[in-house]
């Protein structure tokens, strides 16, 4: 989990939600969310606080941000690796 | 003047290229000066890309998702760009145009394309039919919705090795049942059903691109021979020929369905000589660039008509010109991807990676 | 709490990655488009008062669908009747609504016969077609006059015998042909075949028959044609066999019945061209029928025969479109292949027709997001439970609501009660006003045929 979150380093976003991965040379689309959760990952490599700042920002429950992120991290481990 | 002229087939992939990418380069010839916009279904369309004869690309829904879709998108774009005429050339999406064409007739944009009853009657299925009528030969035809047919149809007289074709795209020579359901399965799995299944004849082929001008004439056409084709069977070489017999069936085609709009006709010359008709596309070929390339710029003539301008005299087209076929890269952006990928256009300025 | 007042809504977060096709946002334009009401009344309303799933039918859509198909007919053809084919969905008030419209009945059951005499159409006006007639059913239809559709040779001597112990004599019936067309596949199983000289020995065995008398013929040529030029050829040899068929056996053809088959707007698995462009219109096919009649039949009346009325059991046509199947999201998956699945409440069991249709499929709001390719998976415990096995769909939670269509043809007959119980059947009415026309089934519902002998009661105090 905290690996996957280092590697989204490298990849570079665009307000748009175009996502590039310089090192596999594959593109993505993501959505606001999306978005908002890989701007965070860049700086932040613990889930834990990652979830909370999202907690902040947004308006849900913890169980249901946590259960989405876990889903959206494991999409990402199947891209990045 | 200038105009702006939208152009469909933006897939110039390089072994089997849709017509766009060389309509584009025809319009970039013509008289008139025009601005060329390009309609791709997939971001990696190539020739939504071609800086040199495309001017911007934009993404359209693909045909499967039907007409609403397409007619919103094209709503859209006719606001920014202003379309005065627009050019489709995939087979798959002239069902679309021709019943959308009196809407975008309304909207200010003209189509210069067979309406759907002239499509159907030069549908593969229903080549004999028209064959007949143009007097001229055309190989059995017959629409299979089950591979079965394969196994059994020598009691049918049927013999290999015979042609298994898609509706709209593909063609497979199939030596044995085998071969012939193996093309089948793999043809309806991406095309549907019905496969035809045509008899074959040895021969030379011979092709036409024409225009019909939508009152039984033949407002203009070019002849080729195929000199050297691609793994896949398409056009690589070719080399402009003069063939009276190849242009009448033409004119008899265009006086029967009253065409209107691009067109090809693909024959073939049996070793006795006869013609036989083997497909008639209701649009323009990937070779159409040689009507440019030998003083008959079709696409052109066609925008003329759609505009209803006076038509220019046609010269007689010169035979033994060639075409060779070669591929090139296109260089593209991160932007340019991205802009395609994320707005479905080209050339647009802002979000993008700077 | 003015923290909280400032937080956005939480969608749940999409990667999708960019592949060498298939990437076109606009790709998937028509099924991201939403549908938040059906003739005028809205969904979610309708699941609120009514649970989910829920099949619900537009009486205006029906009444006009059979109208067109009616108009497209009678203005080409002088004698036409439709029979409401009942197995497409043989709900009473959809029936009612068709005999109200002035279809006739066709039936393929003593079930579906009886059905329809329970709804009080004379047996006069049912078409009773079918391979499997008991000799009760045939006794029923023959003493009380329906009109019988002959589908083999054994039936054909039941018939004699039954029509004799009711000493009935000249009892006009009907042979089911087969043939091939060069258009569909020949469904060869149903009827004696033309090509072979089935059909005309059987037309030989009635003649001689003191019971009976040949004055139909049917024939069904396949299902969702899409080629009317099929209608074409159908007619032509019927036409043909008729004459042969009055000339050979000195009998007078009155009623020639082409059958169903024409297509809805529904889209076919693996056809690829969207339904609008491949489904024809009413008049499109009786175009192509009429004509056929017009060329074949021009020296009928001089040469002193009169004019077969043309029966049409339009099915799938007159009703497939004027109904919709609303479901729920329960919930959503991410499979280990990485593609994206939803689990809905509606399955298999009861939208039969998702075996082989890709039906259309609209959120009942509109939804922001990426959309992206979805297999939608019913309710049951078994992996065949697919009712979209890919579809694009923007982000959607639990609770939100979907609509299916076109599903009014083949969904409510063949809809089986397997580990769920089937949900009601309501119809928006003309007036605005909707009416539960099948409720929803309960366990008493299901349980009722059964019995438990007393000693096999579980104990388990």
């Amino acid at each position: 989990m905290k690996n996957i979150l280092l590697a989204t380093k490298r990849l570079a976003l665009s307000e748009s939600g175009f996502v590039f991965d310089p090192v596999s040379g594959q593109s993505f689309s993501v959505n606001d969310t999306g978005l908002v959760i890989l701007r965070l990952a860049q700086h932040q490599d613990d889930i834990e606080q990652l979830t909370e700042q999202l907690l902040e920002q947004f308006d849900a429950s913890s169980v249901e941000i946590k259960r989405d992120v876990q889903d959206f991290i494991h999409r990402l481990q199947g891209f990045l690796k | 003047m200038s105009i702006t002229v939208a152009v469909t087939g933006m897939n110039a992939r390089a072994d089997n290229p849709g017509p766009g990418l060389a309509i584009a380069r025809c319009l970039k010839e013509s008289a008139t000066s025009t601005r060329v916009v390009g309609l791709g279904y997939e971001a990696l369309d190539p020739a939504l890309y071609h800086r040199g004869f495309v001017d911007r690309g934009y993404l359209l829904p693909y045909p499967s998702h039907g007409e609403d879709a397409l007619l919103a998108r094209i709503i859209e774009l006719h606001e920014r760009e202003k379309f005065e005429v627009l050019i489709p050339c995939l087979d798959a999406e002239m069902q679309s145009f021709a019943r959308l064409a009196p809407t975008l007739l309304g909207m200010g944009i003209r189509t210069f394309v067979p309406n759907s009853h002239q499509l159907a009657l030069r549908s593969k299925d229903r080549l004999p039919e028209l064959a007949k009528e143009i007097g001229v030969a055309s190989p059995k035809t017959q629409a299979i919705y089950q591979a079965n047919f394969f196994h059994n149809c020598k009691t049918e007289d049927w013999q290999y090795p015979l042609m298994v074709k898609g509706l709209f795209y593909d063609a497979k020579m199939a030596y044995n049942a085998d071969e012939a359901v193996a093309a089948f399965h793999r043809i309806a799995g991406e095309w549907g059903v019905p496969v035809l299944a045509q008899s074959w004849i040895g021969g030379e082929e011979i092709n036409l691109a024409g225009v019909g001008d939508g009152e039984g004439g033949l407002a203009g056409a070019v002849m080729m021979k195929k000199r050297a084709l691609t793994d896949k069977g398409k056009g690589w070489a070719g080399i402009s020929i003069h063939d009276e017999e190849l242009l009448a069936a033409a004119h008899r085609f265009c006086a029967v369905t009253k065409w209107r709009g691009g067109l090809e006709l693909e024959m073939l010359r049996d070793t006795q000589g006869g013609l036989h008709l083997i497909e008639i596309n209701p649009r323009f070929p990937a070779w159409i660039y040689l009507s440019a390339g030998v003083g008959c710029n079709l696409p052109e003539l066609l925008v003329r008509l759609a505009l209803g301008q006076k038509l220019l005299p046609t010269a007689p087209t010169p035979a033994g010109v060639l075409f060779i076929r070669y591929a090139e890269e296109a260089i593209v952006s991160l932007a340019d991807f991205e802009n395609i990928t994320v707005w479905g256009e080209t050339l647009r300025t802002e979000g993008a990676f700077a | 709490m003015k923290n909280i007042a400032t937080k956005n809504p939480w969608v749940a977060p999409v990667i999708v990655r960019h592949s060498s096709s298939g990437m076109n946002k606009f790709g998937g334009v028509r099924d991201a488009q939403f549908r938040d009401e059906i003739a005028g009344v809205s969904i979610a309303e309708l699941v609120e008062k009514y649970g989910s799933p829920l099949f619900v039918l537009s009486e205006e859509h029906l009444r006009q669908s059979v109208r067109r198909i009616n108009r497209a007919f009678t203005t080409r053809y002088a004698k036409v009747r439709q029979a409401w084919s009942y197995k497409t969905n043989y709900i009473n008030a959809v029936s009612a609504i068709l005999h109200q419209e002035g279809c006739d009945a066709e039936v393929v059951s003593e079930f579906e016969y009886d059905k329809a005499r329970r709804l009080g159409v004379p047996a006069s006006r049912i078409f009773f077609n079918g391979p499997y007639k008991s000799r009760g059913a045939l006794t029923k239809a023959v003493s009380e006059g329906a009109r019988i559709h002959v589908d083999h040779l054994d039936e054909l001597a039941l018939l004699e015998e039954v029509a004799a112990e009711l000493n009935i004599l000249n009892f006009p019936i009907t042979i089911r042909l087969n043939f091939d067309t060069g258009f569909a596949e020949n469904w060869g199983r149903f009827g004696f075949n033309l090509e072979n000289g089935q059909a005309m020995e059987a037309a030989r065995r009635i003649a001689a028959s003191p019971n009976l008398k040949l004055t139909g013929l049917h024939n069904h040529i396949g299902t969702f044609i899409t080629d009317p030029r099929a209608y074409t050829a159908q007619v032509g040899i019927m036409i043909n066999f008729m004459n042969n068929v009055e000339a050979a056996t000195d009998c007078t053809i009155t009623t020639l019945d082409i059958g169903g088959g024409f297509a809805s707007r529904n889209a076919m698995q693996g056809v690829y061209l969207p339904p609008e462009q491949i489904t024809p219109t009413a008049e499109q096919y009786a175009e192509a029928i009429c004509g056929a009649l017009a060329i074949g039949l021009k020296d009928r009346e001089q040469n002193g025969k009169p004019l077969p009325e043309l029966v049409l059991e339009t099915g799938r046509a007159v009703v497939d479109e004027a109904e919709w199947l609303i479901s729920s999201v329960v919930a959503n998956k991410r499979l280990p292949t990485g593609q994206r699945a939803m689990v809905l409440d509606a399955g298999v069991n009861i939208l039969f027709t998702a075996f082989w249709y890709n039906h259309e499929v609209r959120p009942a709001r509109p939804v922001e997001g990426i959309p992206e390719d979805t297999v939608l998976y019913g309710p049951l415990c078994m992996n065949i439970d697919v009712v979209r096995q890919s579809v694009s769909l923007p982000p959607l939670k639990t609770g939100d609501l979907l609509s299916f269509w076109p599903v009014g043809a083949y969904n409510n007959t063949q809809w089986m009660q397997f580990i769920q119980l089937r949900p009601a059947v309501v119809m928006v009415r003309q007036n605005g006003q909707v009416d539960v026309v099948r409720r929803a089934e309960t366990l008493d519902d299901v349980e009722e045929p059964e019995n438990l002998p007393i000693d096999l009661q579980p104990d388990f105090s």
